[in-house]
C-alpha cells in the first residue's frame, strides 16, 4: 500500500506539473510555437544583448534539471541547490552582485534545447554534455566545463553482475534525448550484445521504473547515478559498475550570437576556477583582495579593468568568490566527499594536482 | 411596365458605384482577408528561416535521412519497420507513427466495446448492476487521465514477477515484468495464400449476409449468418493453411541469461498505456449511449413488446439503430481524444509518435520547427480521417426518409 501511495503521490506531483503548464503535447508545442512566434516577430532581440534584457529585469533566468541531487535540486527550504546552480548564481553575482537574484525553470532533458534557443532561459545550466552536434548546429554555445562525467550503468546487487560486458540481453532504463541514449546504443553494438531500451523523458520516473524491477540497469552519467541512487528504495542494494563508457563535459550553455553574455558566463567559471588555483576562498577574499598578489589583484578588480570589458563592475569576481565561493569550494559543498554524493575530486581537481580543471588567465 | 422601372433604376446606380454593390464589397473584404493571412503566413515564415539561419540552428528535412543511432523499446513499430540504431531517423518517425496508430485503433475499439457495455449496464433494472456502472463511470471519468496510466503503470509493473519468475500460461506464452512474452511468427512461402482466402473469406461473407437479409425479407425465414460467416473467414483460410502444409514457423521467445530473448514482446508500456485510454475513454463513451439509449422514446420498446419482440432483440434492432444517430457524432469527438491523449504514453516511455519523434529525434536533432510540423500535420491526418469515416458512417445510419 506504502508503495502504490507513495507512487499516486508522485504521479500526482507529475499531473501538477503538466496541468500547470498544460498538457505534454501542449508543453512541447506552445513553448516551440512560442520560440517560433518569438524567432519570428522580434527578429533581434536574440541577438541583441542578453546582459540588458537581464539587467532590465532584475534577474538572470536559468534553467536546471527536475532535480538531480548535488547538480541542480531544491532543498528542503524550497531553495536550489547544487553545482549547477552555483554556477548560475555565480553569473548573477558577477552581473548584480547578488548571488540570490536568479529564478529558475526546471528542465527535463527533453525540453531544456528549445527552452534556451527560444529564449525561455537566459543560460542552461543542467548536466548537458557538450558535443560538437549540440554546439554547431542548435544555435548554442558552451561556456566551459564544470564538471568533467562519463556514462556508466547501475545494476542490483543480487544479480552478480561485476562488468558491463555482462550485461547482454538487459533491459536498459535511461533518458529521452540525451547522450546517454546514443553512447548507449553505441556501447551495446561495439561489443556485439543485445538490449533492451526503455527510455522516459522525466528522470522521477527513470528511477521508479528500475526501482520496480522493470530494468535490469540503469545508465545516465555517473554522477548522476550516484545522485539518482539516494532515491532507490534501498540505495545499498545497487552498485555503480566500474566500466565508464563516454566523456561526458558538462557544463553551461548560452544562445549563439550574444558574445558578450558568452563572455559573461564563460569567464564567471573561469574566475571561479582561477580563485580556486590562487587560493582565494569565500572565506578570505576581502582580505586577499587587499594583498600583494597581482594576479589576485587583477581577479578581484582592484587592478585593472577586466569586468568592464564584459560590461560588468569591476569587482565581478570579488561579488562571485565572496557570495559564491571558488571552484573546490562548490564542488565540496555539493558532490564533494562530505556529501551524500560523496565524489572524490578526481578528473575534476585542478590541472595543478593532476586533474582538468584548467582555466585561462585574466590578465 | 411600371413595375420593372424602379429595378431599372437601381442598377443603373449600381453601375454608377461598384463599391456600393454589397455583393462586390464583400468579395473585395474576403479577398482582403485571404490577402492578409497569406501575407502573415509567408512572412512568418520567411522569418523564421532568416532566424534559423542567422542563429545557426539546423533546419531543411535533410535529417530523415540520416543515422538516428539510438534504440527504440521492442514494439509493433520496430517488428514493421525492422528499426535498429543504424536506421534513419525517418525510419524512427515510421516506428512512432505505427505504435502511435496501434494503440489508438485497439484502444477504440476496445474502449467502443467496454463502453457500450458500460451505458447499457447503467440503464439495466438490475439494481446492482446499474450502480455499479454507475460507480465505476463516475470515479474513473473524474480521476485525470494521466494520473490513471502512471498507475496503472506502476500497478503493472509492481504486480508482475521478474523474468526468473515469470507467470507461465502454456504455448511458450510467459508474463513478467518486461512484458507479455509470445511466439512471433515468421510466415514462409504460401502464406500469402492464406492471407488471399481470409480475403475471399470475407467477401463470401458479405454476399452470404445480403443473401439472407433479402430471403429473410422475401419468406421471413432466418439463416445463422453469424456462425456461417466464422466459418467462412476462418475456415476457409484455415483449410488452405492446412492443405498447404502449415507454412508458418515459430520463434519461441527462451530465457537467457537477464530476459527473454526471440519472440514477440508486449510491453508492460503498451499494456498500460492501453488500459488506462480504454478504461478512462469507455467511461464517456458509456454516458454517450446512455443518452443515445435514453433518447429513443420509451414507446419504441413498448411497441416492439407488444408484438412479442424479445428484451434482447428489441435493444438490438429497435433501440440501438436509432440510439445510434444520436450517439454517432460526439462518439467520434471521443475516437480523436483518445488518439490525442494516446500522446501521453510519453510520460511512461511508450514509444508512440510524440514520445519517439517529437521527443528523441526532436533533441538530437534540436530541429523542432520541422519536427513538430510533422507531428502537428500526422495528428490532423489521423483526426481528419477519422472524422470522414465516422461521418461516413453516420451518414450510412442518418434516418432515412422514405
Ligand atoms: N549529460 C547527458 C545526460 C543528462 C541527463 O538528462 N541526465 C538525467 C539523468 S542523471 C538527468 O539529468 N535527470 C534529471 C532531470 O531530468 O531532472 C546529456 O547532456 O545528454
Amino acid at each position: 500500500m506504502d508503495c502504490l501511495t507513495g507512487q499516486l503521490n508522485s504521479g500526482m506531483k507529475h499531473v501538477q506539473s503538466v496541468t500547470k503548464e498544460g498538457s505534454v503535447m501542449k508543453k512541447i508545442i506552445l513553448p516551440v510555437i512560442l520560440g517560433m512566434a518569438s524567432l519570428g516577430v522580434s527578429a533581434g532581440a536574440s541577438s541583441a544583448a542578453t546582459l540588458d534584457d537581464v539587467k532590465a529585469k532584475g534577474f538572470v533566468q536559468c534553467g536546471v534539471s527536475q532535480g538531480l541531487p548535488g547538480f541542480s535540486n531544491t532543498n528542503d527550504a524550497g531553495d536550489w541547490t547544487g553545482i549547477d546552480v552555483d554556477v548560475c548564481r555565480a553569473v548573477a553575482a558577477a552581473v548584480f552582485g547578488d548571488a540570490s537574484a536568479v529564478k529558475y525553470t526546471p528542465l527535463s532533458a527533453k525540453e531544456r534545447f528549445t527552452a534556451l534557443q527560444s529564449g525561455e532561459v537566459d543560460v542552461l545550466s543542467r548536466n548537458t554534455t557538450w558535443t560538437m552536434s549540440r554546439d554547431t548546429s542548435l544555435g548554442l554555445n558552451f561556456a566551459g566545463v564544470n564538471y568533467y562525467d562519463g556514462q556508466g550503468f547501475m545494476v542490483r546487487n543480487s544479480l552478480g553482475v561485476t562488468s558491463a560486458l555482462q550485461l547482454d540481453g538487459a533491459s536498459v532504463c535511461t533518458n529521452t534525448g540525451t547522450t546517454t541514449e546514443l553512447n548507449v546504443a553505441d556501447y551495446f553494438r561495439g561489443n556485439n550484445m543485445n538490449y533492451e531500451v526503455v527510455a522516459f523523458e522525466k528522470a522521477d520516473e527513470v528511477v521508479q521504473a528500475y526501482d520496480s524491477g522493470r530494468c535490469d540497469v540503469y545508465t545516465t552519467d555517473a554522477s548522476g547515478l550516484y545522485a539518482q541512487r539516494l532515491k532507490l528504495t534501498n540505495p545499498g542494494e545497487h552498485s555503480v559498475l566500474p566500466e565508464i563508457i563516454s566523456k561526458e563535459p558538462l557544463g553551461p550553455v548560452v544562445r549563439h550570437g550574444d558574445d558578450q553574455w558568452f563572455d559573461i558566463v564563460k569567464w564567471s567559471l573561469n574566475a571561479m576556477i582561477n580563485a580556486e588555483e590562487m587560493g582565494v576562498t569565500s572565506a578570505n577574499v576581502d582580505e586577499m583582495r587587499n594583498g600583494s598578489n597581482p594576479g589576485v589583484k587583477r581577479l578581484l578588480g582592484t587592478e585593472g579593468a577586466f569586468g568592464e570589458a564584459i560590461g560588468l563592475s569591476n569587482d565581478w569576481a570579488y561579488n562571485i568568490i565572496k557570495s559564491v565561493g571558488n571552484y573546490g569550494e562548490i564542488f565540496d559543498a555539493n558532490v564533494g566527499p562530505d556529501t551524500p554524493l560523496g565524489i572524490s575530486r578526481g578528473v575534476n581537481d585542478l590541472w595543478s594536482n593532476g586533474g582538468l580543471q584548467y582555466a585561462p588567465p585574466v590578465r | 411596365m411600371a413595375v420593372q422601372e424602379p429595378a431599372a433604376e437601381v442598377a443603373e446606380s449600381g453601375r454608377a458605384s461598384l463599391l456600393y454593390d454589397p455583393k462586390i464589397r464583400a468579395l473585395i473584404s474576403q479577398v482582403a482577408l485571404i490577402l492578409l493571412v497569406i501575407w502573415l503566413g509567408y512572412s512568418m515564415i520567411t522569418n523564421t528561416i532568416s532566424n534559423l539561419e542567422r542563429q545557426q540552428i539546423a533546419s531543411g528535412f535533410g535529417f530523415l535521412g540520416t543515422t538516428s543511432g539510438f534504440s527504440i523499446a521492442p514494439s509493433l513499430g520496430t517488428y514493421i519497420v525492422d528499426y535498429a540504431e543504424e536506421s534513419s531517423y525517418g525510419a524512427a518517425f515510421y516506428v512512432g507513427l505505427v505504435n502511435t496508430l496501434l494503440v489508438a485503433f485497439i484502444g477504440i475499439i476496445l474502449a467502443t466495446i467496454w463502453g457500450f457495455i458500460l451505458g447499457v449496464a447503467r440503464l439495466s433494472n438490475n439494481w446492482v448492476i446499474a450502480k455499479l456502472s454507475t460507480v465505476y463511470i463516475e470515479t474513473l471519468r473524474n480521476v485525470p487521465l494521466l494520473l490513471q496510466i502512471f498507475f496503472w503503470y506502476f500497478a503493472v509493473l509492481r504486480s508482475l514477477p521478474n523474468p526468473r519468475d515469470s507467470v507461465e500460461f502454456g504455448a511458450n506464452i510467459v508474463l513478467n515484468t518486461r512484458g507479455l512474452f509470445m511466439p512471433r511468427p515468421l510466415p514462409e512461402d504460401g502464406m500469402g495464400w492464406v492471407g488471399i482466402m481470409v480475403l475471399i473469406g470475407i467477401v463470401a461473407a458479405f454476399l452470404v449476409r445480403r443473401w439472407a437479409h433479402k430471403r429473410q425479407e422475401a419468406t421471413g425465414e432466418q439463416f445463422p449468418v453469424f456462425w456461417t460467416s466464422i466459418g467462412l473467414i476462418l475456415g476457409l483460410p484455415l483449410v488452405v493453411f492446412l492443405i498447404l502444409g502449415l507454412p508458418l514457423q515459430w520463434q519461441i521467445p527462451e530465457l537467457t541469461g537477464f530476459n527473454f530473448q526471440g519472440g514477440m514482446v508486449v510491453i508492460p508500456e503498451f499494456m498500460s498505456l492501453l488500459l488506462a485510454l480504454v478504461l478512462y475513454t469507455a467511461t464517456f463513451i458509456a454516458e454517450i449511449v446512455r443518452a443515445g439509449i435514453l433518447a429513443v422514446s420509451h414507446g419504441q420498446t413498448e411497441a416492439a413488446h407488444a408484438l412479442g419482440v424479445r428484451s434482447g432483440p428489441t435493444l438490438r434492432l429497435v433501440v440501438i439503430p436509432q440510439a445510434l444517430r444520436v450517439i454517432i457524432p460526439p462518439l467520434t469527438s471521443q475516437y480523436l481524444n483518445l488518439t490525442k491523449n494516446s500522446s501521453l504514453a510519453v510520460a511512461i516511455a511508450y514509444p508512440d509518435l510524440v514520445s519517439v519523434f517529437a521527443g528523441t529525434v526532436l533533441n538530437q536533432t534540436g530541429q523542432a520547427v520541422e519536427i513538430l510540423l510533422i507531428t502537428l500535420a500526422v495528428y490532423l491526418a489521423i483526426s481528419i480521417v477519422t472524422s470522414i469515416f465516422m461521418n461516413w458512417y453516420n451518414a450510412r445510419m442518418a434516418l432515412v426518409e422514405r
